[in-house]
């Protein structure tokens, strides 16, 4: 078991609702834990349970009601919108369900495209792409387009995109939720090597109790409140 | 360079949808450049005035002539340095669709007026020599298919009778030039309506003035005016520019009406192409939050939209601007000697231009609003 001693994330208090038709309907209710650097967790919890609210939160694409929220030893919570987007392109890496790559740029653009937001040069994103898309096994599909890959050649560029500024945390949300169980496995494999060799912090939520299982730990949330006695 | 690389691949992405926008750009372009040109067209002669030349007609209507012998009177005023006449004809060529402008003007005074008229000496010669000789202008040449010592004949209508001329000297003019026009001996005329209608003789249609100073213009007009009050056939003085306005304005109502459709053929098309801008935006709203998610700012996001929109109306611009002018020639063609001047200006170019600009523009303000402002979380929910 690896030792995680300095927390990376610190939730506190940390409330969110919506409004909806004239209602308020709250979604998660005074959260605080601890995510540590280098850890892999997982986030579960049935439908509508505030697993990827709280993971949009942490990932600075939302922002909470009230509670205090510091990634990296910076209160996310209180940044601009414009600061907010800065800080995102900077720390955080994104893995969706359904991939999001840009349909008319290649693999290696998909890639490249958070790198245009830094002052690196042409030959230097290049070089970070190869390298990217090589721990990725994608070498061999760098001009291809989205729509010639299969789901799981999909992710696996997704999460070149997410490592290639080399951020902060990466924030998974159903990563293998539209794979096959064989691309899933790769999937999830990735994942752990980024975490063990790379050391990177992982957030991912899941509905999958066997994609759960590749994370160090899991975290359940049920009705907004995390499940302290399923931890 | 990704970002011009996204621009281009986000405009081709339906190529389809993208074809027909660019095929409506260029309709409505093509349409408003041609509707700018005739109303060009309407105020050619009046932009082809001169500043030194002034028009004496009739006070009371241009229909009603002036004595002859009111041209030594106004040749002796102050700043007059020139003075001739002319007269309308408006004879019938074969049909009356053939129609252009005709006049019986003072041969050897006229053309020393309009030194715009560019005409061969010898055949200048050739036309002051020859009693039914006539002038005619190298659009008129080209329509008709007259040359040097055709016989043009001409059906009377305002001096009744069977005309007939002979062709004696075609002259040019620079882009701005009416030569639709045709131009013969007011001796030959008058001469013959001595024989005809006695009473008809030694009257012509408008005088024009040559003076030295354009800034005394008003003052020459007055003093000439002054001159016939209270005469048989009192006068009207103005400037050429004047005169020729005067004839616009009789047209204003169609005039106007041109450029009310000109301006709502960029309306329509500006609503065609805010509506294809909201259908792409609104198709692209997953990929608009994901790139926010990424750290892209809303400024990316507009640039992107605006980007597409700007490209797509400048295309649709270009081929319109550039099948504008085949399309205004075969027009031109088309209408013969109606618009003697006919020929797309570069201020309609610029125009075509800015309203291109201002339909891509406007057609992208509120998709890109809409995507800068879409939250994150709610455009990545489109997703899936």
């Amino acid at each position: 078991m690896e030792d995680f001693t300095e927390p990376i994330v610190q939730i506190r208090q940390l409330t969110k609702s919506y409004r909806r038709g004239g209602q308020i309907i709250s979604v998660l209710t005074n959260i605080s834990f601890d995510i540590n650097s280098g850890e892999f967790i997982a986030l579960m919890g049935p439908s509508g349970s505030g697993k990827s609210t709280l993971l949009n939160l942490i990932a600075g694409i939302d922002k909470p009601d009230s509670g205090s929220l510091k990634v990296n030893g910076r209160d996310i919570a209180t940044l601009s919108e414009a600061d907010l987007a800065d800080w995102r392109a900077a720390n955080v890496g994104f893995i969706f369900q359904f991939y999001n790559l840009m349909p008319v740029l290649t693999a290696f653009e998909n890639v490249e495209l958070p790198l245009l937001l830094t002052r690196l040069s042409r030959d230097q994103r290049q070089e970070r792409v190869e390298l990217a898309l090589s721990m990725v096994g994608l070498t061999d599909r760098v001009e291809h387009y989205p729509s010639e890959l299969s789901g799981g050649q999909q992710q696996r560029v997704a999460i070149a995109r997410a490592f290639i500024t080399d951020p902060v945390i990466l924030v998974a949300d159903e990563p293998t939720g539209d794979l096959d169980r064989a691309s899933a496995d790769d999937i999830l494999a990735m994942l752990q090597r980024l975490n063990r060799e790379m050391g990177k912090t992982i957030i991912m939520v899941t509905h999958d109790p066997y994609a759960a299982k590749s994370a160090h730990s899991i975290r359940h949330l049920e009705k907004g409140e995390l499940d302290v006695t399923n931890q | 360079m990704h970002f011009l690389k996204l621009i281009l691949r986000n405009t081709l992405r339906h190529k389809l949808r993208t074809s027909l926008t660019v095929l409506g750009l260029v309709v409505a372009i093509l349409a408003f450049g041609l509707l700018r040109t005739v109303v060009d067209a309407w105020y050619s002669g009046a932009e082809g005035a001169s500043s030194t030349r002034l028009v004496t007609r009739n006070a009371i209507s241009l229909v009603f002539p002036l004595p002859i012998n009111y041209q030594e009177r106004i040749r002796r005023i102050h700043g007059v340095t020139a003075i001739t006449h002319a007269s309308w004809f408006g004879g019938v060529y074969i049909a009356p669709r053939n129609f252009f402008p005709q006049f019986a003007v003072d041969a050897k005074t006229y053309f020393h007026l309009y030194p715009e008229y560019f005409i061969p000496p010898a055949e200048m010669k050739a036309f002051l020599t020859d009693r039914k000789g006539c002038v005619i202008g190298r659009k008129l040449a080209n329509t008709h298919g007259f040359k040097i010592g055709d016989t043009i004949p001409l059906r009377g209508t305002i001096y009744p009778g069977a005309w007939s001329f002979t062709v004696r000297a075609i002259y040019d003019g620079d882009a701005g030039t009416d030569t639709s026009q045709f131009f013969f001996h007011w001796n030959y005329l008058n001469e013959t309506m001595k024989k005809v209608v006695a009473r008809r003789t030694d009257w012509i249609g408008v005088y024009v003035i040559g003076i030295s100073d354009p800034d005394r213009a008003a003052e020459i007009s007055t003093e000439v005016d002054a001159m016939f009050k209270n005469s048989l056939a009192e006068t009207l003085t103005e400037t050429e520019k004047a005169f020729q306005l005067g004839f616009v304005s009789m047209t204003e109502a169609i005039v106007v009406a041109i450029r009310i459709v000109s301006f709502l053929v960029i309306f329509i098309i500006l609503a065609v192409m805010a509506n294809t801008m909201a259908m792409t935006a609104r198709e692209r709203i997953g990929e608009y939050a994901t790139l926010k998610a990424l750290g892209f700012g809303p400024r990316f996001l507009a640039g992107l939209i605006y980007g597409e929109s700007l490209a797509i109306a400048l295309t649709g611009a270009g081929i319109g601007i550039l099948l504008t002018f085949p399309v205004a020639d075969e027009f031109s063609k088309q209408v013969g000697t109606l618009f003697p001047v006919f020929g797309v200006s570069l201020e309609t170019v610029y125009m075509q231009a800015a309203a291109a600009i201002a339909v891509g523009i406007t057609a992208a303000a509120l998709p890109a609003f809409r995507a800068a402002r879409v939250p994150i979380v709610d455009g990545l929910r489109s997703i899936g």
